[in-house]
């Protein structure tokens, strides 16, 4: 068992070096490509009309005279064991983990994220607790009252769940709940720490659209799980030796219907970490979503390739505890 | 009800070859998959509702210029007139519905919903269909090659979808549309943002139509016609494209199916995040973006890009699990 982590743990590991590698090569060559020079990329830090030699030593300064490889390098090292940077006489460290100067309001990358995360992360840990709880009850009772008026309700509506838009509910609700009638008006995000009861009541909405999606994919899942999993012999033994309903369905059905669920609910839930892009935006919540939104459209290549390093880490994360999960859950998976 | 053991009625005394003189008048035909399919797919009405509704939507957005043509209708025409100065929003109300303007205008500028939304059906359709046909395409062939082949192929293509399931898809689209809007491939304009559209979308959606597909195809080479048509001497090309392909056609139409309403939705959160289609070319992710700022003055402008897109995906949504239903006997 403690073999397999370690494994899994170094196989993760080689996945973001990878991921970092691939967003760094790509985020190199695209302005390339488009014709962007390492003279204009350096310009980018330093002020309007800058002098030939200024814009030189940043250039070297900041590595953009070197092979790729070289930058990538540096930049992994950064993010293990911090950096330093060189103006000239000036030096200024850039602690682990580093991801380099903000190209717009030229402060570390990093603490601006994690300023950000426990947004992104109350929406989504609000939410899949919503979206597993409902999508997996109303699956279940779908699946064991299979083509009763309930499961065909559910199941309709669960269409028109994964078939609407996400920033589409989330206008709606706000146009809806927030504005017509006031009932969460002037939502705005306020710390747990803060006000605990606010923070909660100004995260409802937020939290029932993404679940709304969610509970409606899961809900499908579930019942497609179940209704397999029901009909195996293994449940037809489990009710012949006089197992009681409720203990047939919960510790034999339910139990290996979760198992696809669990996977998907890992990958789901990491990749919400890192960054709930569409409803941060469209309830303008200060989360790591709605900054790499802004990074993008700043061009802020730093700001870029660190929340994307991020969130292919939570990613890689999510799977790794899913994969160590699957052995609770699932007794037939061996570790060799 | 008659037990099948009770052979009392007129087949038992009927004579042998009058039998079979039955036989040779009604002739028993083989069906295709496909007719087997048409003949389940019939009878599931909702699946058909889908299916012409997704007729429908593709006649509309190739009809499209040819239709506003026809009926007069511009998308960039300026209503300012149809305009309250004072609160921006339309005169009149749900939008300021008219007969000149059946869904209304749009706030601010007046331009006609109908029309924009016409416009952005097409756009709409053709990024879906774009990225549906370039992920299926590389999806297929590297599922099939990992599935066939094995071995180390297996791995390298294996590892990859893996690699590729890690990225923060969204966010790689988002960066990716985002830098190469200023110019790529040559090209420029509305050309350019369907084209890039296309090409990240599509190169980000394939992973999941590649493990779908070496799944079948790992199952599929196991199975005993393979194995006949390898003991008759087949190998290689033929196997592959005679026998493993054709047994592929079924899941290929079903998740290619199921595949263009999630590029629907994904086309319309680029442009909703303003990195996909630009203005003032019309689309429905670009219609709700505007929408943001403009819902409380008209909550009108924000529901029929809503309800576009949601028939749409609901349309093909319904199509695709209607197609699976009946070309997968084994579902459901």
């Amino acid at each position: 068992m403690t073999a397999y982590i370690v494994r899994r743990v170094i196989a993760a590991i080689f996945l973001l070096i990878a991921v970092t590698m691939i967003t760094f090569g790509i985020f190199f060559l695209v302005p390339r490509l488009a014709g962007e020079t390492s003279t204009q990329l350096a310009a980018q830090y330093v002020g309007r009309d800058p002098s030939p030699e200024a814009l030189a030593a940043v250039e070297k300064n900041l590595g953009f005279d070197q092979p790729i490889y070289q930058q990538w390098w540096e930049f992994a090292h950064g993010i293990v064991a911090g950096r330093t940077f060189r103006y000239g006489p000036d030096a200024s460290v850039c602690h682990v983990p580093c991801f380099g100067y903000s190209f717009k309001s030229h402060l570390p990358v990093w603490p601006e994220i994690v300023s950000r995360l426990p947004v992104t992360i109350s929406l989504a840990a609000g939410a899949a607790v919503i979206w597993v709880v409902t999508g997996v009850a109303i699956g279940v009772l779908s699946a064991l009252k299979r083509g009763s008026v309930f499961d065909r309700l559910s199941m309709g509506l669960a269409l028109a769940g994964v078939s609407l838009p996400i920033f589409f509910t989330a206008l709606l609700s706000l146009a809806l709940f927030s504005y017509k009638w006031p009932i969460f008006p002037n939502l705005q995000y306020v710390p747990l720490t803060q006000d605990p009861l606010l923070w909660a009541k100004n995260l409802v909405l937020p939290w029932v659209t993404l679940a709304f999606l969610y509970s409606a994919l899961y809900a499908r899942l579930t019942r497609a799980g179940m209704l397999e999993t029901m009909s195996e012999d293994y449940i037809r033994t489990a009710r012949a030796k006089g197992l009681p309903e409720r203990q047939v369905v919960v510790r034999h059905g339910l139990r290996a219907a979760l198992t696809p669920i669990i996977t998907i609910f890992g990958l789901d839930l990491g990749l919400l970490l890192g960054g709930a892009v569409l409803t941060e935006t469209a309830f303008s919540l200060p989360g790591v979503g709605q900054y790499a939104v802004e990074a993008i459209t700043d061009n802020d290549l730093p700001q870029i390739l660190a929340v994307t390093t991020l969130a292919a880490f939570f990613i890689v994360a999510a799977n790794l505890v899913v994969d160590v999960l699957y052995v609770a859950v699932d007794p037939r998976v061996r570790y060799k | 009800m008659t037990s099948p053991l009770d052979v009392t009625g007129s087949a038992a005394e009927a004579q042998p070859e009058s039998v079979l003189a039955g036989v040779d008048q009604e002739k028993i035909e083989g069906r295709s998959l496909g007719q087997i399919a048409w003949i389940r797919f019939k009878r599931d009405k909702v699946a058909m509702a889908g299916g012409i509704v997704v007729v429908c939507l593709v006649l509309l957005a190739v009809l499209a210029k040819p239709i506003e043509g026809i009926f007069g209708l511009d998308p960039n025409a300026f209503h300012q007139e149809l305009i309250d100065p004072v609160l921006l929003k339309p005169k009149g109300s749900f939008g300021g519905i008219s007969w000149a303007h059946p869904l209304g205008v749009e706030p601010q500028y007046g331009r006609d919903l109908l029309a924009r939304i016409i416009e952005g059906s097409w756009v709409s359709l053709a990024v879906a269909f774009g990225a549906t046909i370039l992920s299926v395409t590389i999806g297929t062939v590297l599922g099939v090659a990992a599935g066939y082949y094995g071995g180390w192929v297996d791995t390298v293509i294996s590892r990859l979808m893996d690699i590729f399931l890690a990225f923060p898809l969204l966010l790689f689209a988002i960066a990716l549309s985002a830098s190469l809007q200023g110019g790529a491939f040559g090209l420029h304009g509305l050309t350019l943002h369907i084209s890039v559209l296309i090409f990240v979308i599509g190169f980000f959606s394939w992973p999941y139509m590649g493990r779908i597909i070496r799944g079948q195809t790992l199952s599929l080479r196991e199975r005993e016609f393979v194995d006949a048509a390898r003991s008759m001497g087949a190998h290689g090309h033929y196997i592959l494209f005679k026998e493993l392909l054709p047994n592929l056609v079924a899941p290929i139409i079903v998740y290619s199916t199921l595949l263009i309403p999630t590029n629907i939705l994904f086309e319309a959160g680029l442009s909703f995040l303003g990195v996909g289609i630009q203005p003032p070319q019309a689309s429905w992710g670009g219609m709700l973006n505007q929408s943001i700022s403009l819902y409380q003055a008209d909550p009108w402008f924000m529901v029929v890009p809503g309800l576009a897109i949601f028939i749409t995906v609901l349309a093909f949504n319904l199509l695709g699990d209607g197609l699976r239903d009946a070309l997968d006997p084994r579902s459901n």
